[in-house]
């Protein structure tokens, strides 16, 4: 059977649609220890994974809301009104065919299997706790690339999975990774074997169909000596009455002489608290790089990190935040250096518009025994209307006398006479308005696959037509 | 086909600045228009383009009897009227060449692609009259470029647009001799029968190299004095005040 869709049917945002839900499995309301039973016993976990699950739960319940820093709209998040596990109860298909009709077409008007004919090495696509579909090239696998959820991983990969899961990120790190230790489902592990270079990018995408519904997935990904991997997110929900929560955690593990990619562009709907906890660690010579782009949320709290832990670790974050009216992107990067000779990059750009709000948070840390270690952060804030917000929190602290750290931050906003100059030329003030958006941030829209970059670009126009009359 | 402009009054904050302006360029012809500083020769430029610091009290002014001031400032654009800036405005991150396939495109009838390749093309083909580099197709719009370089950019956008109208708002301000004579070249090669200009200067040196057919005088919000190329030979040897006292003595 096949349906189209309507033009009408479709909403401008892409991601905003939902199916009937079918779900063998619910976890019900709340998160309490029983929750967590029912959740390990339908995912079959090991006894050492429900005993970590068990402790976070402890350390959750334990850890404060970190309102002390954050925005109160956390206190919003209304933990006993959500479900903590939703699945049909089926294993990922490695063929589309196989997926089930409602979750298929789910994904065909995301574009993915069609990403994947085109440009992907291997695509997991997640729906709500579980995945529905993961495949990889053949050729990819064979030369012992390992892509699956981390249900899987954790069981038939234990001895490279266990020994680096939960290490990047200690569950502890704060209330959201202890939330996600305790309820986690999906969710990526790689392992590139030593000197692979896997030439197209690994993709995952996260989707949320069900209402009162938390999603949070678990993602490992181990890079060995000399090999290589670009790995991409995409995530979308339907705009539902009731908030969305999204809490994810993710662990990279470049050992010696690795590159890993980290791309994420996400596009919730502007009723998701999406509190995610991402890190990296970097090993001798080896580069971690995120480059991320957060569009949509009600709230996104996200400052993904490198701790260079080897000598000549390079560790980069190039981020996009675009906050429209109703949102609040407060995102930035940490940069741990932990070792001689390491070099971090920090670029930053948001873009506030109506009353959206961006913050920027920037943690910087050179201690004084290390030598030759350099820093550059540069944050660009760009303001569109008289009413949009940006803040600025750098924390750069470093010690001793042997580094080189520079940092540059700037506010913009479009002028009036930029938008009359373009109009004169024909321009609507809307296709003005992106225009400028898409100058302010073109250097680091180049940073981004070229695939990425054009749905980026539709994003942006996207946003920006709302945001004037 | 005209630009007609009959009677406009036009003011900004509390400041009345047009004063009842009436002038008529009929298509294929070029008019200037001169005036002491402060006569409201760019305000007249900004009024037609539709800024929305000025506000519009009297008047009208019409595009082929279309009536432009009903129209927003894309609109009016698209209607076929150009403005060359007097200080062309910078978009960091907005190349040259994106920027004039999005004005370009903005034109096309919905759901039609501009032709990559043609308008490629006919880009460097104009880059060339007007001696520009090909490296400016990729840089910033107006970025960092000099005086005359913003100028010859502004001639490379009207030669790219094809306006019914164009208004050219001291265009020779910043300009050496040389720019002057390629830019003049620019807007010489647009002249046509299906083409008007206004253009405005304060000097008579711009019309040595784009001959008007017309020259308006412009003080205190109003034409004052109407006449061939020689009008501007006379201002340019004798200044406004004999004008000025003429105006006086009509008053």
């Amino acid at each position: 059977m096949s349906t189209t869709f309507s033009a009408g049917d479709i909403d401008r945002s892409k991601g905003d649609f939902f199916f009937p839900e079918r779900n063998k499995y619910d976890a019900g309301y709340g998160l309490t220890e029983s929750t967590i039973d029912y959740i390990c016993d339908v995912k079959n976990d090991p006894d050492w994974v429900r005993d970590f699950r068990k402790r976070a739960l402890k350390v959750f319940h334990d850890k404060p809301m970190p309102t002390h820093w954050a925005t109160r709209d956390l206190e919003n998040i209304r933990f006993d009104d959500i479900r903590y596990y939703l699945s049909d109860g089926q294993k990922p298909k490695r063929s589309w065919d196989d997926v089930p009709e409602d979750v298929k077409k789910t994904f065909e008007r995301l574009g993915i299997p069609e990403q994947e004919r085109k440009f992907l090495a291997g695509v997991e696509a997640q729906y709500d706790s579980e995945a529905a579909y993961s495949n990889i090239q053949k050729a990819v696998s064979d030369q012992g690339v390992i892509f699956v959820n981390s249900s899987e991983g954790l069981k038939e990969h234990e001895e490279i999975f266990r020994p680096w899961f939960g290490k990047v990120i200690p569950t502890g790190d704060n209330k959201f990774s202890a939330l996600n230790s305790a309820a986690f489902s999906g969710g990526s592990f790689i392992y590139v074997p030593k000197g692979v270079k896997v030439k197209h990018p690994l993709q995952a995408y996260f989707r949320i169909n069900s209402e009162n519904f938390g999603q949070f997935e678990r993602t490992l990904i181990i890079v060995d000596e000399g090999a290589e991997v670009m790995y991409m997110e995409g995530c979308t929900a339907p705009k539902f009455e009731t908030s969305t929560l999204h809490s994810a955690v993710v662990e990279l593990v470049a050992m010696k002489g690795a590159k890993l990619q980290y791309v994420t562009v996400q596009n919730w709907s502007s009723n998701v608290f999406n509190l995610v906890t991402k890190r990296g660690i970097a090993h001798e010579e080896a580069e971690v790089k995120w480059i991320d782009c957060n569009i949509g949320s009600r709230l996104t709290m996200k400052y993904p990190g490198v701790i260079m832990k080897g000598r000549k670790a390079r560790g980069e974050v190039i981020s996009i935040a675009l906050a429209n009216s109703g949102q609040h992107q407060d995102t930035g990067a940490k940069m741990i250096h932990a070792a001689d000779e390491t070099t971090s990059n920090i670029v930053s750009k948001s873009i506030s518009i109506g009353e959206g709000r961006a913050t920027y948070r920037g943690q910087v840390h050179i201690p004084r025994h290390l030598k030759n270690c350099k820093n550059n952060t540069e944050c660009d804030a760009l303001l569109i209307n008289s009413s949009s917000r940006t803040d600025t929190y750098p924390a750069i602290t470093v010690r001793g006398n042997q580094h080189a750290t520079q940092h540059e931050a700037s506010v913009s906003q479009v002028s009036a006479e930029q938008i009359f100059y373009m109009q004169q030329r024909g321009l609507s003030e809307g296709q003005a308005m992106s225009l400028s958006v898409n100058g302010f941030i073109n250097d680091l829209v180049r940073e981004f696959p070229m695939e990425y970059s054009v749905e980026l670009k539709r994003l942006i126009d996207l946003e920006m037509e709302d945001s004037v009359g | 086909m005209s630009l007609a402009i009959n009677n406009l009054h036009a003011r900004t904050g509390q400041r009345d600045i047009l004063k009842g302006l009436t002038l008529e360029v009929p298509s294929g012809e070029v008019h200037a228009i001169m005036g002491p500083n402060g006569s409201g020769k760019s305000t007249l430029a900004k009024v037609l383009a539709g800024h929305e610091d000025y506000e519009v009290t009297a008047g009208t002014a019409t595009l082929d009897g279309a009536d432009i001031l009903a129209m927003e400032a894309d609109e009016r654009s698209r209607a076929g009227l150009f403005l060359a800036f007097q200080y062309p405005i910078e978009i960091p991150g907005v190349s040259n060449a994106n920027f004039l396939r999005a004005a370009l495109q903005a034109r096309q009838p919905e759901g039609v692609e501009l032709d990559a390749v043609a308008f490629y093309h006919k880009m460097y083909a104009k880059m060339d009259v007007l001696e520009m580099n090909r490296q400016f197709t990729s840089r910033s719009v107006n970025e960092g470029f000099s005086g005359g370089e913003k100028k010859r950019n502004e001639i490379l956008q009207l030669m790219m647009l094809e306006p019914k109208f164009a208004v050219l708002d001291e265009t020779d301000s910043g300009l050496d001799i040389d720019a002057l004579k390629v830019v003049a070249q620019g807007v010489n090669a647009m002249r046509s029968p299906e083409r008007g200009f206004l253009v405005i200067t304060h000097y008579q040196r711009l019309l040595d190299y784009i001959q008007p057919d017309v020259v308006h005088v412009l003080m205190d919000g109003r034409i004052v004095k109407t006449g061939g190329p020689d009008l501007a030979l006379k201002l340019e040897a004798q200044g406004y005040d004999w004008l000025k006292e003429e105006v006086l003595v009509t008053a």
